[in-house]
C-alpha cells in the first residue's frame, strides 16, 4: 500500500532520524575515522549518557539536554582515561588489533551489564514539555521528540565540525592519523592530541544518549543496535570525513524509515547492518572516496 | 655478452590520492644483473618495490618477469615465480624465533619439508652471520640484526630476483661490506639483485647499472661513473 | 599424524565420558551433566574462535550468530523431516562453515578492523531474518519435541552431554593438528604481518579463508544440538551475545596462541559460570566475565598460559 502521503512522512520521520544518527555517530568519526581506534564501546556510552539523563530527569525533573551538555565534560574525562589505558596498554605495543578490540568490546560489555544491574531490563524514558507533541504540516506530521533532537543535534555537529576545521587542535586531530610528519612540524605531541579528539568523541555520547531517550524508550542492550548504525554511517562517511558522516547518516536515516514504513519496524535493524555489510564488500572507501 | 631480460617494468604509474608517487617510471633489468636504484627521500624507490612484488597495485604501466604479466598477481604468486624483497622498516614474525621466521619462505616458498626446514634454515643464517641467533625471539633483535634477517628471508624464498631496499643503513662500514659480500656472492650464484640504498659507496661499489629516481621520475641512467657526474642528479641530490 | 600422550588423555576423556553416561558408573546427579554440556558447548565455541582470533589476529564478534545458525539449521532440518541429532550436526556445520566461508570473503580483503565489524553486523542482520521467519518460528521461537530417555544411555541430557564431549575433543584436537601443521605456521605468520606473509610466499587470502570455513563449521556445530538440550529457541537465545563475549573472553583468558588456552579458559570460566549462575546472580557473573577479559587483556596478554610458562620459565 504505496501512497505519496506515506512516502513523504517517512522522508520527513527519516530526515529527522537522521540528523539524530549524524550526533550519534559523530563522535565514532572522530575515534575510528580521524585516529584509528576501533572504539565498539561507542553506542555503550551513548546508552551510558541516556542512563545520565534518566537518573537526572526521573529523580530532579531536570532537562535531559541540559544534563546531557552538563556531562559532556565529565564523558570528556572518561574518554581520556580510556584512551591512555587503551594507549599504554595496547597502541604503544603495537597490539590494538587483536587485544584492544577485545578491550573495547569487554568495555561495552561490562557497561551494558553495569547498567543491567543498576536498572533491570525495563524500558526507562525521560519528560519535557517539548516530548510527545505533533505538528501537522499538511499531510505531514512531525512529532516535537523527533524534531528537537534533530535540532541539537545539528548544532552540536556545526559545534564540533567548526572546533575541528577551525582551531589548532582541531586541525591536529584531523591530521594526527593521516600525517605524523606535519604534526610534528607543528610541535604536536601525537598522543595529547590523541587522547583529546577521543575524549572529544566520548564527550559528544553524553549529549547524544540524552538526545536518544528523548526520541525513544531505551534499555541497556539496545546500544549493540546502535553498532551497526554507527559503523555503517563511518564507513559510508568514506572514514574520517565529517561532512560525509552528515550526509551518510541522513542516508541512513531515510532508508531506514522507508523500510519500516513499507516493510513493517522489524525488518529496521537490518538495514544499518545490510548496508555496512554491502560498504564493506563493495566501496570501502566510502561514497565519497576515491 | 648478451643476457636474456629478467624484469621490464613499463611505464609504471602509482597515485595515492591526488599525489603521484610514480610517473611513468620504466626499468629492464638483466639476467644475472647487479642493478642499483637510489634517490632521494620521498622519490617513489620503496614505492616501485612495492608495486614489483605486488604489495601495491601500480595505476598504470605493466610490469613483466621472465616474459610472464605480473599485473594482477598476488604478491605470494611473484615470490613463488622468483621474486624476493626485503622490508626497508624491518617487519619480523615477532612471535617466533628467528628459525622459524625462515621456516615460513622455507616451507611456502621454496617448497622445503618440515625436516629440511632447521638445516637449509641455518645455512642462510650461518651465511648471513645470525646464525648463534636462531633460537632468539625475532621481535627482541637489534636493528641490525633485524635487517639482516629481512634478507635472510629473503634468501630462503630462493630468489631469481632478489630486491633489498636499504638492507644497510645504520650499520657500521664493516658490516657494509659484509652485507656487500653476501650479495656479491648471491650475485655469483645467478641470482639478480635489484639494491635501494643511501649508502652511496656501497651502490656504486656494488652496481653495474643504476637508475636515480627524483619525485616519482627517472631521472638518469646509466654506469657508476655516468650517474655521479650526472647534472640532473647532482641538482636532485643538492637542490638547486 | 603422530600419536602422542594427547591422543591417550583424549581417547582416555572420551571412555569416560562413554562410562559415565552408558553404564553410570559414577553417581553424578543429573544437573551435573546438564551444566557440563554448557561447559563443553564452550569449549567447542572458544577453540572455534581461537582459530580466526587467536592464530591469526581476526577478531570474529560473530559468534552468536554462527552458533544460532547451526540451531536453526536444526529446527529446519526437524520442522522438514524430522532429522536425528546425527544428521543435524555435519549439516548445521556446513551451513555454517559456508556462512564462514562467503563472510570471509566479501571481507576478507580489506583491512582486519573491518572484518570485525562485519562480523558484528552479521549476527544482527541474522537474527532480524530469523525474527522475520516464520517457519522457524519467527520472533515467538520453535519447540522440538525429544525423547526422555534414549538407549543406551538412559537419560537424553546425558546423551546431549557425550555428544558434546565428544565434539569437544575433535575441536580441540583438530585446533591442536592445525596449530602444529604448515597451515598453523602460516596463520601465525598472518598474524604478525599479513604484508611479510604474503612476501613470503604464504597464499593469505586463501589461509584466511580456510581459517573463517573451519571456524564457522565447529561453531555450528556447538550449536546444532542446542535445541534439543533446551527444547525451546527463540532468536533472542539463540542469538544471546553471551555466546560472543565467552568464546573471546575464554581464549583471551586462558591464552590465545596456543590450543590449550581455549580449552583451559572455556573449562574455568564456564564452570565458574555455571557455579555463580545459580549461587549469584546471573548479571553479576556475566559482569565478572567483562571485568576478567578487560583485565586480562590489559595485565595478562598471554593469558594464563603465558603465566605459567612464565613461571616456570623463571623458576628455572
Ligand atoms: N601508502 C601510502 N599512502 C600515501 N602516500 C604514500 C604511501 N606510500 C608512500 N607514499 C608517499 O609516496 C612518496 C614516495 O615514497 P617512497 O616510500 O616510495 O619513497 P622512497 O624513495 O622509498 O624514500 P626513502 O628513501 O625515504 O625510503 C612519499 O612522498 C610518500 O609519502
Ligand atoms: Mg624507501
Amino acid at each position: 500500500m504505496f501512497s505519496v502521503d506515506l512516502l513523504l512522512n517517512a522522508l520527513v520521520a527519516g530526515t529527522l532520524l537522521g540528523g539524530f544518527y549524524a550526533a550519534v555517530s559523530l563522535g565514532l568519526s572522530v575515534s575510528f575515522g580521524q585516529l584509528n581506534i576501533v572504539n565498539i564501546a561507542h553506542p555503550a556510552f551513548v546508552i551510558l549518557g541516556s542512563y545520565v539523563a534518566y537518573m537526572g530527569n526521573s529523580r530532579w525533573g531536570l532537562d535531559p539536554i541540559l544534563l546531557g551538555l552538563a556531562f559532556t565534560p565529565v564523558f570528556f574525562f572518561i574518554g581520556v582515561g580510556v584512551y591512555r589505558v587503551y594507549y599504554e596498554s595496547f597502541e604503544r605495543k603495537d597490539d590494538e588489533a587483536l587485544r584492544g578490540l577485545a578491550f573495547f568490546f569487554g568495555v561495552m560489555f561490562i557497561i551494558e551489564v553495569g547498567l543491567i544491574m543498576v536498572y533491570g531490563v525495563d524500558f526507562r524514558s525521560v519528560q519535557a514539555p517539548y516530548i510527545g507533541q505533533n505538528w501537522k504540516l499538511g499531510g505531514v506530521g512531525v512529532p516535537t521528540r523527533m524534531f528537537v533532537p534533530f535540532c541539537v543535534s545539528i548544532l552540536m555537529f556545526a559545534a564540533v565540525y567548526l572546533y575541528l576545521s577551525r582551531t589548532f587542535n582541531g586541525r591536529a586531530i584531523m591530521a594526527v592519523a593521516q600525517d605524523r610528519l606535519a604534526l610534528q612540524l607543528m610541535a604536536a605531541d601525537p598522543v595529547r592530541i590523541k587522547q583529546l579528539g577521543f575524549g572529544i568523541g566520548i564527550g559528544t555520547t553524553a549529549l547524544a544518549g540524552a538526545l536518544l531517550i528523548i526520541i525513544i524508550p531505551i534499555e541497556p542492550s539496545i546500544g549493540r543496535l546502535y553498532i551497526g548504525q554507527v559503523f555503517a554511517i563511518a564507513v559510508l562517511a568514506g572514514l574520517g570525513s565529517i561532512p560525509g558522516t552528515l550526509v551518510a547518516a541522513l542516508v541512513l536515516g531515510i532508508a531506514e524509515s522507508v523500510v519500516s514504513t513499507f516493510f513493517g519496524p522489524s525488518w529496521a535493524p537490518a538495514v544499518a547492518f545490510g548496508i555496512l555489510l554491502l560498504a564493506l564488500a563493495f566501496r570501502p572507501q566510502g561514497l565519497f572516496g576515491r | 655478452m648478451t643476457r636474456e631480460r629478467l624484469l621490464d617494468a613499463r611505464a609504471v604509474t602509482k597515485r595515492f590520492g591526488g599525489f603521484v608517487a610514480l610517473d611513468e617510471v620504466s626499468l629492464d633489468v638483466e639476467q644475472g644483473e647487479r642493478f642499483g636504484m637510489i634517490g632521494p627521500n620521498g622519490s617513489g624507490k620503496t614505492t616501485m618495490i612495492n608495486c614489483i612484488s605486488g604489495t601495491l597495485a601500480n595505476d598504470g604501466g605493466g610490469i613483466v618477469f621472465k616474459g610472464a604479466m605480473l599485473d594482477g598477481k598476488k604478491p605470494h604468486e611473484r615470490t613463488r615465480l622468483g621474486i624476493a624483497r626485503s622490508f626497508q622498516i624491518p617487519k619480523p614474525f615477532r612471535s617466533m624465533t628467528v628459525l622459524e621466521n625462515l621456516a615460513i619462505p622455507l616451507e611456502y616458498a621454496s617448497g622445503a619439508g618440515p625436516r629440511e626446514v632447521e638445516e637449509r634454515g641455518m645455512a642462510i643464517l650461518e651465511t648471513i652471520g645470525l646464525a648463534d641467533r636462531a633460537g632468539e625471539n625475532s621481535g627482541k633483535l637489534t636493528q641490525i640484526d633485524m635487517r639482516k634477517l629481512e634478507l635472510a628471508r629473503a634468501m630462503a624464498t630462493e630468489p631469481e630476483l632478489l630486491i633489498s631496499d636499504e638492507a644497510m643503513a645504520g650499520l657500521s662500514s664493516t658490516e657494509v661490506d659484509d652485507i656487500l659480500d653476501i650479495l656479491f656472492r648471491m650475485n655469483e650464484r645467478g641470482i639478480t639483485i635489484i639494491m635501494i640504498e643511501h649508502i652511496m659507496r656501497a651502490v656504486m661499489r656494488f652496481s653495474e647499472r643504476i637508475v636515480v629516481l627524483d619525485a616519482g621520475r627517472k631521472i638518469a641512467e646509466g654506469r657508476p661513473d655516468e650517474i655521479v657526474n650526472d647534472p640532473e642528479v647532482e641538482r636532485a641530490y643538492l637542490g638547486e | 599424524m603422530r600419536l602422542d600422550a594427547f591422543h591417550v588423555v583424549a581417547a582416555a576423556v572420551a571412555l569416560l565420558g562413554a562410562a559415565v553416561t552408558i553404564f553410570d558408573l559414577l553417581p553424578i546427579n543429573k544437573f551435573a551433566f546438564f551444566a557440563g554440556y554448557v561447559v563443553l558447548q564452550y569449549v567447542v565455541l572458544a577453540t572455534a574462535w581461537n582459530i580466526m582470533g587467536g592464530y591469526m589476529g581476526y577478531v570474529n564478534f560473530g559468534t552468536a550468530g554462527f552458533f544460532a545458525v547451526g540451531a536453526y539449521t536444526s529446527v529446519v532440518l526437524y520442522n522438514l523431516m524430522q532429522a536425528p541429532l546425527i544428521v543435524m550436526i555435519p549439516v548445521a556445520g556446513a551451513v555454517c562453515a559456508l556462512l564462514g566461508l562467503g563472510m570471509g570473503y566479501l571481507t576478507l580483503r580489506l583491512r582486519g578492523v573491518f572484518f570485525a565489524i562485519a562480523t558484528l553486523a552479521l549476527a544482527i542482520v541474522l537474527e532480524t531474518l530469523v525474527v522475520n521467519w516464520d517457519y522457524v518460528g519467527g520472533a515467538t521461537g520453535a519447540y522440538i519435541l525429544r525423547a526422555r530417555e534414549i538407549a543406551p544411555f538412559g537419560d537424553y541430557v546425558e546423551f546431549l552431554f557425550f555428544v558434546m564431549l565428544l565434539l569437544a575433543i575433535f575441536a580441540v584436537s583438530a585446533a591442536r593438528w592445525i596449530e602444529r601443521s604448515k597451515i598453523g605456521r602460516g596463520f601465525a605468520a598472518i598474524r604478525d604481518d599479513e604484508v611479510a606473509a604474503e612476501c613470503a610466499g604464504v597464499p593469505t587470502l586463501r589461509l584466511k579463508l580456510i581459517a573463517t570455513t573451519v571456524s564457522g563449521f565447529l561453531m555450528g556445530v556447538a550449536g546444532a544440538p542446542f535445541v534439543l538440550y533446551v527444547g525451546f529457541v527463540e532468536p533472542s537465545s539463540a542469538f544471546n551475545l553471551v555466546y560472543a563475549v565467552n568464546s573471546i573472553a575464554m581464549p583471551m583468558i586462558g591464552g590465545a596462541t596456543t590450543w590449550a588456552g581455549p580449552l583451559i579458559g572455556a573449562l574455568l570460566l564456564g564452570s565458574v559460570q555455571q557455579v555463580a549462575t545459580v549461587t549469584i546472580s546471573s548479571e553479576l557473573n556475566l559482569l565478572i566475565v567483562g571485568v576478567l577479559l578487560v583485565f586480562f587483556v590489559i595485565a595478562a596478554p598471554e593469558g594464563i598460559v603465558g603465566l605459567v610458562r612464565k613461571w616456570r620459565g623463571g623458576g628455572r
